[in-house]
This record gives C-alpha cells, sequence and structure tokens, in this order.
C-alpha cells in the first residue's frame, strides 16, 4: 500500500454462497483520483465498490479506506460510512421525506447539526446538483434525474471525502442522463475522490484518470483512459470495448 | 309549408343527475340489477320494520304503557303484556351506573369522571396532527397513565379503590387502552428482534412470538390466574386485573409483531443500504426510515388487530373480571331483571361497534392523510 493511497483493496476475496464473486482484486485509489470501473453484468465491479463501505462484507484479503480497516468492527465501519457518500442506481430516496428532510436527516442525527444550519446546508446542495426549487416536494414527484440529484446531494450533505456511484445512471430515461453526468463531472472538477461504476464511456474518457475493467471477479485491466480506449491489453477487454463502443 | 314538415316533438332525456337519476343508475340499470334491489328492499323492510318497531316504537324506556315507573322487570311492559311490549331499555337506565363504573363507590365516582375526560384531552392530540399546541399535549398524553391509575386506583390522598370494585366500561376501556398502547412498543421490538442478525434476540423473539400467538388468549388468561402467582416470590400478590393486562398485553403484543414484520418485509433492501450509507446507527435507521414507511403500510392491519383486541377484552369475565359484558351478565343474573338478556346484548354491542366503528374511520382517514407520501420513487 503506497503512502498516498486513500483506499487500499488488498487480495480481496468474497462468496456468494459458492460463487466467487470477487477474485483476488487489489485496488489503490489516490486522494482525488477519480476511477471508473467497468464490465459485463455479473462481473464483481458493483460488489466491490460496495465492500468499501461495508454494504457488503468481504471474506479475504485487506480494505483500508482512509487509514481503517474495515474489520466486523462497528466502530470502525461507522467511521468509514462517515467518510464515504454513496449513490445508489435506484436513487434510493427515504420516500416518506420531503427533498429537504432527505438531505438534512444524516447531518441532524449523526453529525448532530442544529435544524436551521443542515437546511442551510441542505439548500445549499441542491443549489450545486441544480434544483433548490424542488425542496419542498416529496421524491414521488420528481422525474428520475431530479430523483438522482437529489441523492447525491443527500451524500454530500455528509461532507464525504470520497463519492461512490454505483452505475448512477443505468435506471434513467436518455434524456436525464446528462443532467446526472453534468453535476458529476463538477464534483470531479472540485477534487473529489470518486469510484464510478458506469457505462458511460464519454463521461469516462473526459472524467477518469484511471479505468478499471473487471470481468468474472477478477480486475483484468488497469490503464489510463487514453491507452485503455485506444491500446488496451487484453483481448477480454478489447471485445467489452467493441461491443459496446459499437453499439 | 305543411304540419308533416315540423319536427316531431323528441321524448325528454333520460335524467342521469340528482336523486332519480342516481336511482336510475345505481339501482335499476339493468333487469337484473332492478330485481336485486326490490329483493333487498323487501328483506329489509322484513328485518327492520319488527326491529324498529321493538326497540324503539313499542319499547319502555324509563315508564312502561301504563305510565308507571319501571323499576324492575315486572313493570316492563312485555312482561305484563309480551303481545304488545317491545324492548324493555329501563334495565339500561336503572342499571346505567354498573354498566359505566361498576361497583366504584359513589362518592368516589367523580375520580372516574375525570378520568374518562382526561383520557379524551390525551388521547385527542396524538389522533389529530393540527392539534394546537400539540406538542405540548403529547407530553400530557405521556404521563396520563401515571395520572389515571393513582386517580382510579387511590394515593396521593385519594382513598383506594380496589380494582374488585372496577367494572363495566372503566374495565373495558384501562384492558383496552392500555393493551393497545403498551402492545405497540412491544410489537415494534418483538418484530425487530425476530429480524435480528444476532441469533439469540432473533430466537428469543421468534418463540416468544409463535408461543403467545400459538395458545388461545383464554388459556393465557387462566395461566395468568393460576400459574403466575406460583412463580412470584411469597409474600407478593398481583392484582387481579394486572394479570389481566399482562396477559392482554402479551397476547396483543406479539399479533402486533407480525403485523409490523408484514411491514418491515415491504421496504426495499435499498432503503436499508441507503441508510447505512449516509452514516445512520441501526437505532435511527428503524426510527426514521424504515418503521415509519412500516407503520403506514400496515395500519390497516394494525387498526384491526385493536380491534380484534378490544373486542378480547370481553374474554377477562372468564377469569372473574366484570368488564362491560360481565356487568350486563351480572345484571343479568339478578331476580329482578331476569329474562331481559337480548336488551342487554344490544345494548353491550352497540357501545363496542361506537369504539371499533370509530377506529376503523380513523384509520381510514389516516390512510387517505398519508397516502401522498408513500409513493415509492418514480415508477
Amino acid at each position: 500500500m503506497s503512502e498516498s493511497s486513500i483506499i487500499s483493496l488488498q487480495n480481496v476475496n468474497k462468496w456468494f454462497g459458492d460463487f466467487h464473486v470477487l477474485q483476488d482484486v487489489n485496488l489503490e485509489v489516490k486522494k482525488k483520483e477519480r476511477i471508473v470501473v467497468c464490465g459485463p453484468s455479473g462481473s464483481g465491479k458493483s460488489t466491490m465498490i460496495r465492500c468499501i463501505n461495508r454494504l457488503e462484507e468481504h471474506q479475504e484479503g485487506k480494505i483500508v479506506v482512509d487509514g481503517i480497516e474495515l474489520t466486523g468492527n462497528l466502530k470502525n465501519i461507522d467511521s468509514v460510512r462517515k467518510e464515504v457518500g454513496m449513490v445508489f442506481q435506484q436513487f434510493n430516496l427515504f420516500p416518506h421525506l420531503s427533498v429537504k428532510e432527505n438531505i438534512t436527516l444524516a447531518p441532524i442525527w449523526v453529525k448532530k447539526m442544529p435544524k436551521s444550519e443542515a437546511e442551510e446546508l441542505a439548500m445549499k446542495q441542491l443549489e450545486i446538483v441544480k434544483i433548490p426549487e424542488q425542496a419542498n416536494k416529496f421524491p414521488g414527484q420528481l422525474s428520475g434525474g431530479q430523483q438522482q440529484r437529489v441523492a447525491i446531494a443527500r451524500s454530500l450533505a455528509m461532507n464525504p471525502n470520497i463519492m461512490l456511484f454505483d452505475e448512477p445512471t443505468s435506471a434513467l430515461d436518455p434524456e436525464m442522463i446528462k443532467e446526472v453526468l453534468d453535476v458529476m463531472v463538477d464534483l470531479a472538477e472540485g477534487g473529489m475522490t470518486m469510484i464510478v461504476v458506469t457505462h458511460e464511456m464519454g463521461f469516462a474518457k473526459t472524467v477518469a484518470n484511471r479505468m478499471v475493467f473487471m470481468d468474472e471477479g477478477r480486475i483484468v485491466e488497469e490503464a489510463p483512459p487514453d491507452k485503455f480506449f485506444n491500446n488496451p491489453e487484453s483481448d477480454r477487454t478489447k471485445l467489452f470495448l467493441s461491443q459496446i463502443l459499437n453499439h | 309549408m305543411s304540419s308533416e314538415n315540423f319536427q316531431q316533438s323528441r321524448t325528454p332525456p333520460i335524467a342521469t343527475t340528482g336523486l332519480l337519476g342516481w336511482i336510475r343508475l345505481n339501482l335499476f340499470s339493468s333487469w337484473f340489477n332492478s330485481i336485486l334491489t326490490i329483493l333487498v328492499i323487501y328483506l329489509l323492510y322484513q328485518i327492520l320494520v319488527p326491529f324498529l318497531n321493538w326497540s324503539i316504537f313499542a319499547a319502555d324506556f324509563t315508564h312502561n304503557y301504563l305510565g308507571q315507573q319501571i323499576i324492575d322487570r315486572t313493570f316492563c311492559t312485555r312482561v305484563m303484556d309480551p303481545e304488545i311490549g317491545g324492548a324493555c331499555w329501563a334495565i339500561i337506565f336503572v342499571r346505567f351506573y354498573q354498566f359505566i363504573y361498576g361497583f366504584y363507590p359513589v362518592e368516589e365516582v367523580w375520580r372516574v369522571n375525570i378520568v374518562y375526560s382526561l383520557l379524551v384531552i390525551a388521547v385527542a392530540p396524538l389522533l389529530i396532527e393540527k392539534f394546537p399546541l400539540r406538542k405540548y399535549f403529547l407530553y400530557f398524553t405521556l404521563i396520563f397513565p401515571i395520572i389515571a391509575y393513582f386517580l382510579l386506583a387511590g394515593g396521593f390522598g385519594l382513598a383506594h379503590v380496589s380494582t374488585k370494585d372496577w367494572g363495566g366500561l372503566l374495565v373495558t376501556l384501562v384492558l383496552g387502552f392500555t393493551g393497545i398502547a403498551l402492545a405497540f412498543p412491544l410489537g415494534i421490538v418483538l418484530a425487530l428482534g425476530r429480524r435480528s442478525n444476532l441469533p439469540v434476540i432473533s430466537m428469543v423473539c421468534t418463540l416468544f412470538i409463535e408461543f403467545i400467538r400459538g395458545v388461545p388468549l383464554i388459556t393465557l388468561l387462566f395461566f395468568g390466574m393460576v400459574m403466575l402467582p406460583l412463580f412470584l416470590p411469597e409474600g407478593i400478590t398481583l392484582d387481579g386485573l394486572v394479570r389481566c393486562l399482562i396477559a392482554v398485553t402479551l397476547f396483543q403484543g406479539a399479533y402486533m409483531a407480525e403485523v409490523i414484520r408484514g411491514g418491515l418485509q415491504a421496504i426495499p433492501q435499498g432503503q436499508y443500504e441507503a441508510a447505512q450509507s449516509v452514516g445512520l446507527s441501526y437505532w435511527q435507521m428503524n426510527r426514521k426510515i424504515i418503521l415509519p414507511q412500516a407503520i403506514r403500510i400496515t395500519i390497516p392491519s394494525i387498526v384491526n388487530t385493536s380491534i380484534g383486541l378490544f373486542k378480547d377484552t370481553t374474554l377477562v369475565l372468564i377469569v372473574g373480571q366484570l368488564d362491560l359484558l360481565g356487568i350486563g351478565r351480572a345484571v343479568l343474573a339478578a331476580q329482578t331483571w331476569m329474562g331481559l338478556s337480548i336488551e342487554v346484548y344490544v345494548f353491550v354491542a352497540v357501545v363496542f361497534i361506537i369504539f371499533t366503528f370509530s377506529m376503523s374511520r380513523y384509520s381510514l382517514y389516516l390512510e387517505k392523510k398519508l397516502k401522498t407520501g408513500i409513493n415509492m420513487g418514480a415508477d
């Protein structure tokens, strides 16, 4: 593990029953680095990033986030989750709370922030994702793209050092993808450490420092986007790229 | 221009609005519907007319057909002349005190009346969201059970009144309200416990729920009466009503747990993951995210079990507690009022319907009010 790594996965293995979903995964992410993970479905990319904030438990190997090792220790898990924000494919907003309450909930209860301060913060985050006018609506009243932007604002309100994105645009209609990606590009330009699982290759080319290609639970190839797209080493990567770039 | 060139005047259109229109649209829209309507009207006529006649028009309230005040069964018109007499409601009027308070001493009964009034003040802010100064009234709701206990049982200078003297509606309400109020939190804890990742907690909760739910309430009541004293240290006796309360609460708690667990199952995994990923603890997640949604979708079932419990409290008469029905049976057992069982049972039924129907309407109102929030996501 190099000194500057903020996330470090070392020989991580995980099984779902008999299915070996992560096989000797090694990944080092430096501060402010933007990693885009791609690969066919079932290749373990979602599982890998879900291990980073312990939504999934790994069975072998070592995961260290910002100097904290993820073990069964609940206190460690709590401190890692405070460092790491996550955005899901299905948004997972809290449907019984208004947009503003979705965002203020964690600052008020986890960080013990006064309500007025949390609301100010929520409005600031909503400005960043460009939907301050939706603050008092309920998630069910918003479009998919707006919901996903609220989900991003909700994560940002906890002021994380790292953001994980698990196929953030896969559940969206094509015309809403851009508004979400734009927010993510802004975030990247602001210096956020990001790991993004996505098949949006245009986004990957503009934003990623490094591409990670996974297949059958292994990291098959890791390269800067330039090399990854123009001159990939593995045949598996070439096949995958030819399929998603020419469809 | 000859007269045959004039248009014939048309028949007026069939009314589709107003009372006539409604009747035509809903009751006589086809021949089959019309037959059904007529049949139902005939049946209603056959049932309602005799019932109204019996219960109101031919009934005695306080005086019989000779104008005498009714003080026991022999004055009832229907006892004197079965041909012309209807219901003899005088039994309810004469024994009204017992139906409402049981054998609570008359000089202390103001305490029960205060508790009844305070109950309204305690429950109203709980049910009505826009109640003025709701927050402060809810504090009162929290301490109300303590106030009610001392008012009813005595203490702080108030004379002691044994629960043996409590009865009628008082016992029914004490059992019903306390049972529901205690069973709700118990059910939440049991439901969460049963779904816990810790095997010991999950097993204990599952065993408890399955055992209590698998046993009839009467068995639990007998258990409380006969066996509980054996387990208590010597010299400590538990009040009979308290034993019933424990049995009723445990029973209702087990049912409530299963109802709430059903709601918990319906919450998508993503809600747990989102709550965890923003750093909420287990209890924060359940209190703020999971339970509010789970309880919302289970309101109809929660009210359903609560209504069930409220009616089941009548079973305590088996172990000698005189609830509303128990008092009714006690009144009927007296020589002076024998044979008027229909009046008593109708009265008891009506009192129960007033309470259970209110609960049912309130749950409908709640469902309607919360509908906007339940919408899960864009799809």
